[in-house]
C-alpha cells in the first residue's frame, strides 16, 4: 500500500485547509475530492491534524450508529447515514466491523416514556422499524436484562454498531488515493485574514496559502475559530468509556438508559464497551481518566444486568464530545469571515453522522446543495434566536 | 516468515502489520497502536510495548518518550467490586474530585 500520511513538507497554497483529521474532516475531504474528480476539476485538498490519526474524539467514542433520535433532520440524516455504514465496507475496501445488533432504549418514567413514543411514531414516518416494547418484551431482546423499574422501551433493530478506528482509516485512505493530503502531527497556530477574507492557515510546520478554511475539530473547534475573533457557543465536555475482557457473543444490541446516559454494547471483539453521562464534569479540553467514572459505570451497570459483575474491566479512557446549548451542530459558512466553514458541535454523535455529513457538505459547497440543512445548522441561529431541540443524546 | 512472528499476544499483532503500519506513515508508538491495535489486549501493553517500540524505532519510527498512555484500571478489575466504588449521595452531588492519571491527554 502505498502512504497514507504524508511526511513532506506542507504545501504553499491549497484550495481548501481541512483543520481535524478526524472523521469529519476525513469524510468530508474524501467527498470533496471524489466530486471535484467526477466535474474534472483540479482541487487541492489539504488535511491537518495536531496529533495522529484516531487521537481525538473519531478514536475515542463507543461506535454507535443510529436512527433513533427525536428531530426529523437528525432521523433522515441518520437514516441515511446507516446505509452508508452498511455498504462502508464494500465501497471503501475496509472492513469496519458493522454490526447491526439494534439499538434498545430504556425509558425509567412516563414522561420519559411518552417521549420515546412520539420519537417512536416520528420515525416510523420516516420508514424506521421502532416499537415500543414492553419491560417484558425488552427482555425477549436481551434476556439478561433486569427490567426492574422500567416503563417501556424503544427498540430499532436496524440500528447498529462499529469499529471506529477502521472507519477513520477507510476515509483517510481513499481520501489519499485521490489526491487528497494528509499531515497529522500538525499544529494550527494562526489564521490569517485579508479583511474579511480568510487568507492562510499558519502552522507549527508552515503557512498555507488559501481563501477556504473548514473546521473540522470537534471539541478544539473554539479555540480555532477563536483565532479570527469568532467565538462559537460549543463547549468541550470529557465523556470516559471502557472496555471489559472479551466475551462470547451474547449481548445483540447496543442497550442505553436516557436517565443517567448509560449505554454499552458487545464489540466484535467481543468486549462489553460502554460509558455513562456524568454532568457534574466541568467544561474543558480533558482528556484523562477519573475512578469516579468506574464507580459511577460499574454502579449503573449492575442495576440493568447485575450478571456483567463478574466480568473485569481491562482499560478506560476518555474523549471529548463538543456541546452546543440547544443539541444541534454548528455546520455551513460563518457569516463574519468569508472563507471560514464549520462542521463542529455535535454533541458526541459526529462519529454516526460524518458517513452523511461530509457528503452533504461537499455537495453543498460544490454545488450548493441542501442550503436549508446548512441554515438551519448556521451559527446565525444563535445571533438570531432560532433556537433547535434534540432529546436523546446519549452518554 | 515475518508475518507469522506475533509482537503482541493478547491481540494477535504480527511484526508485519507493525511493518505496514509504518510503511503507510505512521512513525509514532501511540499511532501505530491505533493502526495495530498492540496493547489493547488481557496485558495491556505489559508485555508487548518494549518489544514494539524497539520495532518502530528500528524501522526509521519516532524514540518515543515513554510508554503508551497506560489505561487504567491497570489490572483487570470485577465490575461489581467497582460498584461498590461510590457510596451514598456523595457521588453526584458533588462535582467531579481528581482526575487519577496524567497531565497529558494522549
Amino acid at each position: 500500500m502505498s502512504l497514507v500520511i504524508e511526511r513532506r513538507a506542507l504545501p504553499e497554497r491549497a484550495e481548501t485547509v481541512i483543520i481535524g483529521g478526524g472523521i469529519m474532516g476525513l469524510a468530508t475531504a474524501f467527498h470533496l475530492a471524489r466530486l471535484s474528480r467526477e466535474q474534472k476539476r483540479t482541487a487541492r485538498i489539504v488535511v491537518l491534524d495536531r496529533t495522529y490519526l484516531c487521537g481525538g474524539a473519531s478514536g475515542r467514542n463507543g461506535g454507535g450508529v443510529r436512527a433513533q433520535w427525536s428531530s426529523e433532520t437528525n432521523i433522515e440524516l441518520m437514516r441515511r447515514s446507516l446505509d452508508r455504514c452498511a455498504d462502508f465496507a464494500t465501497q471503501m475496501r475496509m472492513n469496519v466491523w458493522f454490526r447491526r445488533g439494534g439499538y434498545l432504549f430504556l425509558a425509567r418514567n412516563e414522561e420519559r416514556g411518552k417521549q420515546l413514543e412520539a420519537s417512536a411514531e416520528l420515525q416510523r414516518a420516516h420508514g424506521l422499524s421502532t416499537r415500543i416494547l414492553t419491560p417484558g418484551e425488552a427482555r425477549e431482546v436481551v434476556p439478561q436484562l433486569d427490567v426492574t423499574g422500567l416503563v417501556c422501551a424503544s427498540w430499532n433493530p436496524d440500528d447498529a454498531v462499529v469499529f471506529p478506528w477502521p472507519f477513520v482509516w477507510g476515509y483517510a485512505r481513499a481520501a489519499v488515493e485521490l489526491g487528497v493530503e494528509l499531515h497529522t502531527h500538525t499544529r494550527v497556530t494562526a489564521l490569517e485574514t485579508t479583511g474579511a477574507r480568510l487568507s492562510a492557515v499558519v502552522t507549527d510546520r508552515g503557512t498555507i496559502t488559501t481563501e477556504r478554511v473548514l473546521v473540522c475539530a470537534g471539541a478544539w473547534s473554539p479555540e480555532i475559530t477563536r483565532m479570527v475573533g469568532i467565538e462559537l457557543p460549543s463547549r468541550p465536555h470529557r465523556h470516559e468509556i471502557c472496555s471489559t475482557e472479551p466475551l462470547k457473543p451474547f449481548l445483540k444490541p447496543l442497550v442505553g438508559d436516557l436517565e443517567d446516559g448509560l449505554y454499552f454494547s458487545q464489540s466484535a471483539r467481543g468486549e462489553i464497551v460502554g460509558g455513562i453521562g456524568n454532568a457534574n464534569v466541568p467544561h474543558g479540553l480533558d482528556q484523562r481518566s477519573s475512578a469516579k467514572f468506574l464507580g459511577l459505570y460499574a454502579r449503573a451497570l449492575s442495576r440493568v444486568m447485575p450478571q456483567l459483575g463478574a466480568i473485569k474491566i481491562l482499560r478506560q479512557w476518555a474523549g471529548c464530545y463538543d456541546l452546543t446549548p440547544d443539541g444541534n451542530p454548528l455546520c455551513g459558512a460563518v457569516d463574519e469571515i468569508e472563507g471560514l466553514y464549520l462542521m463542529s458541535g455535535f454533541m458526541g454523535h459526529g462519529f454516526m453522522m460524518a458517513p452523511i455529513m461530509g457528503e452533504l457538505f461537499a455537495r453543498h459547497l460544490l454545488f450548493g446543495e441542501e442550503q436549508a440543512l446548512f441554515d438551519r445548522w448556521a451559527l446565525r441561529r444563535y445571533k438570531e434566536g432560532n433556537l433547535l431541540s434534540e432529546n436523546m443524546i446519549l452518554g | 516468515m515475518a508475518d507469522r512472528i506475533l509482537v503482541c499476544r493478547c491481540e494477535d499483532v504480527t511484526e508485519a502489520e507493525v511493518r505496514e503500519a509504518l510503511s503507510l506513515g505512521h512513525r509514532d508508538l501511540e499511532s501505530v497502536k491505533r493502526y495495530t491495535g498492540f496493547g489493547t489486549g488481557w496485558c495491556q501493553g505489559k508485555q508487548c510495548t518494549a518489544l514494539c517500540a524497539r520495532l518502530v524505532v528500528s524501522l526509521g519510527g519516532e524514540v518515543p518518550s515513554g510508554p503508551i498512555t497506560p489505561r487504567p484500571p491497570f489490572h483487570p478489575v470485577k465490575i461489581a467490586h467497582l460498584a461498590t466504588l461510590l457510596t451514598g449521595e456523595d457521588d453526584l452531588a458533588h462535582p467531579e474530585g481528581r482526575s487519577d492519571d496524567r497531565e497529558d491527554d494522549t
